[in-house]
């Protein structure tokens, strides 16, 4: 072969591979650039050239030719017919086999390589796209298998979440049939499986459930609601009472369908027990069960409320006359045996639901008549009062005669306020005790004027002060771990000329209901506060004696309260920390920043706060840790069932929540009433700081605390 | 796309068309199942002309890949790679230099099985099964942090991925912190789904967007401005945002189809 046949050749073979390449590079998916290309297909087609030439003619390199080319991912449809319609055109044109083939013999060859061509590209392609598929297969097959390891484990994480979490767990379809429980949840309805996944959710009524709660459920179940949380009672296996924290949720699918009903449950039985006898005591009068006053006056603001109180409303304010007599003749035992026999005649005679029967304390009761028919069913129940007290009431072997007065207020709700009623029917039953006792009187308002002005308390009380028949009592503060005393609690006594000597309890709310209060308290805290200095005993260790002194809510209103309290102090010349100011409960319901702020100023000056008969009025909780106070002062109500054995364990278990709950927000904790040795060793144990009652001292002197004091310090 | 937690397994349901799948049979593969090749159908029905489009997109991210070589940049990082066919950003970049290391990313566990099939054996190149919308997972993968250096520059490849991010899947965000991942002088090479400038109507591009939202998969085009502003932070090197076929092409090509004009391709050069 000569060169310039070479070259021909090779031009041949390029110009060829040129147009093969034009035609066919649009219809591939090649990665390799137009120039990339053309020379790939510049190598085959030298093949196809040489195929044309060899002798003898093997057609099957056709075949390898197509192979090459779907490699080159000249796949499409459309390729094929370029692939061959070039060959066929410009094949023995650009790439003539020379005079050794025939023409007719070449022209055969040609079309032969395009048999064999077509076939090895169809071969190779059949090939690529089952290799393709099968490889693809396998990638969805070990997707597959991943994700379901994947899931395995999720699924594992969630059964350990579901079977270990300390919350009980359900699992519904959305016909209420139960799927699935958690051992807590099937723990809590008393340990058999069984009974809890044989019911139907619908199946778990109570008669306590709170309004709406079935038809919050129903619809969860009919898709209407995607979630509600309340608090709903069950029965057990045992048919006792499960209170629990319900939340229901609506789990749906992707497509938002509903598919399950999950609920949550956590176990606050003992919690509300605690909350029901927390309030049961703050509402009882714990001698005689009766309501107590915060019951009482709840019941009578919900009927006077305007709107959907009641229409009228009648008053009978009881006391017992001679009372006292009985008191001091024959001990408080019997007393308090009286009253407690005199409770349950009062409760015998109240026999509708809109009556109640209350104790306010001492031998003052009260009852409620809501909506009465007439004035005369007032009076007529006062009437029956006044009969089930004729009888006498037998008392350790004793026949005693109770006689009672009873003044009556009866009228339009709107008429009075809870406090005005209160009062209006007070000073009605003074007129009926004036007149000689054993009898009702009717309010009136003319009457009522003359009433107060002829009650010899109310009229001498603005004088008393000046005349200084006021005295102030101490009663010792013992710290229970040790038994050493930490101070005392100021409790003013009134020497009435006529009466004698009279509790705060006598003359409080008369002092504040006339304003006198703020004077008097005053003179209290000044009292205090230089008994406080004397009691700043050299030579003792320790921080000094303390001294409580008592604040009424009308004190707290009062703009000057904080100046003179430092005031006070300075002119004592005793440091802020040795003075503790006590506050009811009550005086805090509702209390706003106004209210607060003096008790702040008190706190930031270091002067201790005490929340006063705590247990009583308040009971919420959550909001101690916003009061500005030091010290918990736990009503007697709680500890005295802890004075004999047996002790009683609810009585433990609750003071022993509160003492937890009180130390865990920083306060101390004081009971009062401490009345027997047993009864100071359970509240030591059960983590009480301090205690104050008789079992320690009775209220007395301040000279009877210094010499308490030198006992203990001498004894340590 | 529903948003799932990282510990959630994800089913596979092969009934369900997948993005990667259907631009596999765009490009003649046969790595596809025919509810993706059905889904494939109908967007070319609505858009003629989507398998050129697809391989200009590949041409493009190939003449990137050589770019970025020739600028001594050999770490890539290849969020949203797909099914791997042919011409894969390793292959291109490890015939230029055998020493690049690459690791793809991508969310549909059939194409993270298949590319685990495909770089067995290869010690340079990797796959993590993760998504664009958490950056974090795919720096903090232990492939990435095996074979990239983000102390050195890495070429971050958003190939026709980001018009699959929602506006509210907030894919600026994702850029943004997976730039400030990489070292000074990375370079992000990106490709995005437009109507702007091209042949295309704006209809054809809804309709397109249709079929899409059909499958659960959303495609957003979005107009030149929008794609300019995820390369905030780099500087785009010549000749900018622009059509796919004008980005630094190998030679001059009068036959194209001019459909491949449509949709935007650019570097850019972290500073």
């Amino acid at each position: 072969m000569t060169t310039s046949v070479a070259e021909d050749r090779a031009d041949g073979l390029r110009r060829f591979a040129a147009i093969w390449s034009r035609a066919i590079y649009p219809a591939t998916a090649t990665s390799m650039t137009r120039a990339e290309f053309e020379e790939y297909l510049l190598r085959l087609a030298g093949g196809l050239s040489e195929a044309l030439r060899a002798q003898p003619f093997d057609p099957r390199f056709g075949g390898d030719t197509g192979a090459a080319l779907v490699a080159a991912h000249c796949t499409d449809p459309e390729a094929l017919p370029r692939i061959l319609g070039v060959i066929d055109s410009y094949l023995l044109l650009y790439c003539p086999p020379g005079e050794a083939v025939p023409a007719d013999e070449a022209a055969a060859r040609c079309g032969r390589l395009q048999h064999w061509l077509a076939a090895g590209y169809a071969r190779s392609l059949r090939d690529r796209t089952l290799a393709e598929q099968e490889a693809l297969s396998r990638a969805a097959l070990a997707a597959r298998t991943e994700a379901e390891q994947a899931l395995h484990e999720s699924e594992a994480r969630f059964r350990a979440v579901f079977q270990g979490a300390s919350i009980g767990i359900g699992i519904a379809g959305m016909d209420g049939s139960i799927l699935e429980v958690n051992d807590t949840l099937t723990r809590m309805f008393g340990g058999l499986e069984h009974h809890v996944r044989s019911r139907n959710v619908n199946d778990w009524g109570h008669p306590d459930d709170g309004p709406g709660t079935w038809d919050m459920q129903r619809q969860v179940a009919r898709g209407e609601r995607d979630h509600y949380s309340i608090e709903k009672p069950y029965y057990r296996t045992d048919g006792t009472v499960l209170w629990t924290n319900l939340a229901v949720s609506l789990l749906r699918d992707p497509a938002g369908t509903p598919q399950y009903m999950l609920a949550l449950l956590e176990d606050i039985t003992e919690e509300r027990l605690l909350r029901e006898r927390l309030r049961f005591e703050a509402t009882h009068d714990a001698l005689t069960g009766l309501a107590n006053r915060t019951l009482f006056f709840e019941r009578l603001e919900e009927a006077l409320a305007p709107g959907t109180g009641a229409a009228r409303i009648g008053l009978c304010y009881l006391d017992l006359d001679g009372f006292k007599d009985v008191n001091d003749s024959l001990g408080h035992a019997v007393g308090d045996l009286l009253l407690v026999a005199v409770g349950e005649r009062l409760q015998a005679c109240v026999t509708s639901p809109g009556q109640l029967v209350a104790r306010l304390g001492g031998d003052e009761f009260v009852v409620i008549v809501v909506d009465p028919k007439a004035r005369s069913e007032v009076t007529a129940l006062a009437d029956l009062i006044l009969g089930a007290l004729a009888a006498p009431i037998r008392i350790e072997g004793r026949e005693l005669s109770v006689r009672c007065s009873i003044g009556i207020v009866e009228g339009p709700a709107g008429a009075l306020g809870p406090a005005e009623a209160l009062r209006s029917a007070d000073i009605t039953m003074y007129r009926a005790k004036a007149a000689g006792g054993n009898r009702f009187a009717l309010a009136d308002p003319d009457a009522d004027a003359r009433a107060i002005t002829r009650h010899g308390l109310v009229n001498r009380l603005p004088t008393a002060l000046e005349r200084g028949e006021f005295f102030v009592e101490y009663q010792p503060l013992v710290r229970l771990s040790d038994g050493s005393v930490r101070g005392a609690e100021a409790l003013v006594r009134w020497c009435h000329p006529v009466h004698g000597t009279l509790g705060p309890d006598h003359f409080i709310p008369l002092a504040e209901a006339t304003g006198l209060i703020v004077p008097l308290g005053r003179w209290v805290l000044e009292q205090a506060a230089r008994q406080a200095r004397d009691w700043q005993f050299p030579g003792l260790d320790g921080p000094p004696l303390r001294v409580n002194v008592n604040l009424s809510p009308s004190q707290l209103h009062h703009p000057g309260l904080v100046p003179e309290t430092v005031a006070a102090l300075a002119e004592a010349g005793i440091e802020p920390s040795a003075l503790c100011l006590e506050v009811t409960e009550s005086a805090l319901i509702g209390a706003d920043e106004d209210l607060l702020r003096p008790l702040r100023q008190f706190a930031e000056l270091g002067v201790d706060i005490a929340l006063d008969d705590f247990g009583t009025g308040y009971s919420n909780l959550a909001s101690l840790r916003q009061l500005p106070i030091t010290t918990l002062k736990l009503d007697r109500s709680f500890t005295r069932g802890m004075q004999h054995q047996p002790v009683d364990p609810v009585d433990v278990k609750i003071v022993d929540g509160i003492v937890q709950l009180a130390h865990t927000l920083g306060l101390s904790v004081t009971v009062e009433g401490v009345e027997t040795g047993l009864q100071a060793e359970h509240l030591r144990v059960l983590g009480c700081d301090t205690a104050q009652g008789w079992y320690y001292a009775r209220p007395g002197p301040p000279e009877r605390l210094h010499a308490l004091s030198l006992v203990d310090a001498s004894s340590t | 796309m529903v948003e799932r937690p990282a510990w959630a397994p994800q089913g596979i349901d092969l009934s369900v068309p997948s993005v990667s799948r259907i631009y596999d049979y765009y490009l003649g593969g046969s790595h596809n199942f025919e509810a993706d090749r059905d889904a494939g159908r109908r967007a070319m029905e609505a858009f003629p002309g989507l398998p050129k489009i697809m391989q200009a997109n590949r041409a493009f991210m190939r003449r990137a890949v050589r770019y970025a070589v020739d600028q001594g940049v050999t770490q890539f990082l290849d969020i949203g790679s797909g099914i791997p066919t042919f011409g894969n950003v390793h292959e291109v970049a490890q015939a230029a230099r055998p020493g690049a290391t690459v690791v793809y990313v991508d969310h549909d566990p059939v194409a993270v099985a298949h590319s685990r099939a495909v770089l067995e054996g290869n010690e340079r190149a990797d796959i993590v099964s993760a998504d664009l919308r958490s950056p974090r997972d795919i720096l903090d993968s232990e492939p990435a942090r095996r074979l990239l250096d983000l102390s050195r520059p890495v070429a971050l490849l958003l190939i026709a991925v980001l018009h699959f991010l929602e506006d509210a899947d907030e894919p600026s965000k994702s850029v943004a912190e997976l730039r400030d991942a990489l070292a000074p002088g990375s370079l992000l090479i990106l490709t995005h789904a437009s109507t702007d400038g091209g042949p295309r109507k704006p209809e054809e591009g809804d309709k397109v967007e249709g079929v899409y939202r059909n499958i659960g998969s959303p495609l957003i085009m979005r107009s030149r401005t929008e794609v300019e502003r995820f390369f905030d932070g780099f500087e785009p090197v010549e000749p900018g945002v622009v059509a796919m076929p004008l980005w630094r092409p190998d030679g001059t090509d009068d036959e194209d189809d001019p459909v491949i004009y449509t949709g935007f391709a650019g570097v850019g050069r972290k500073a």
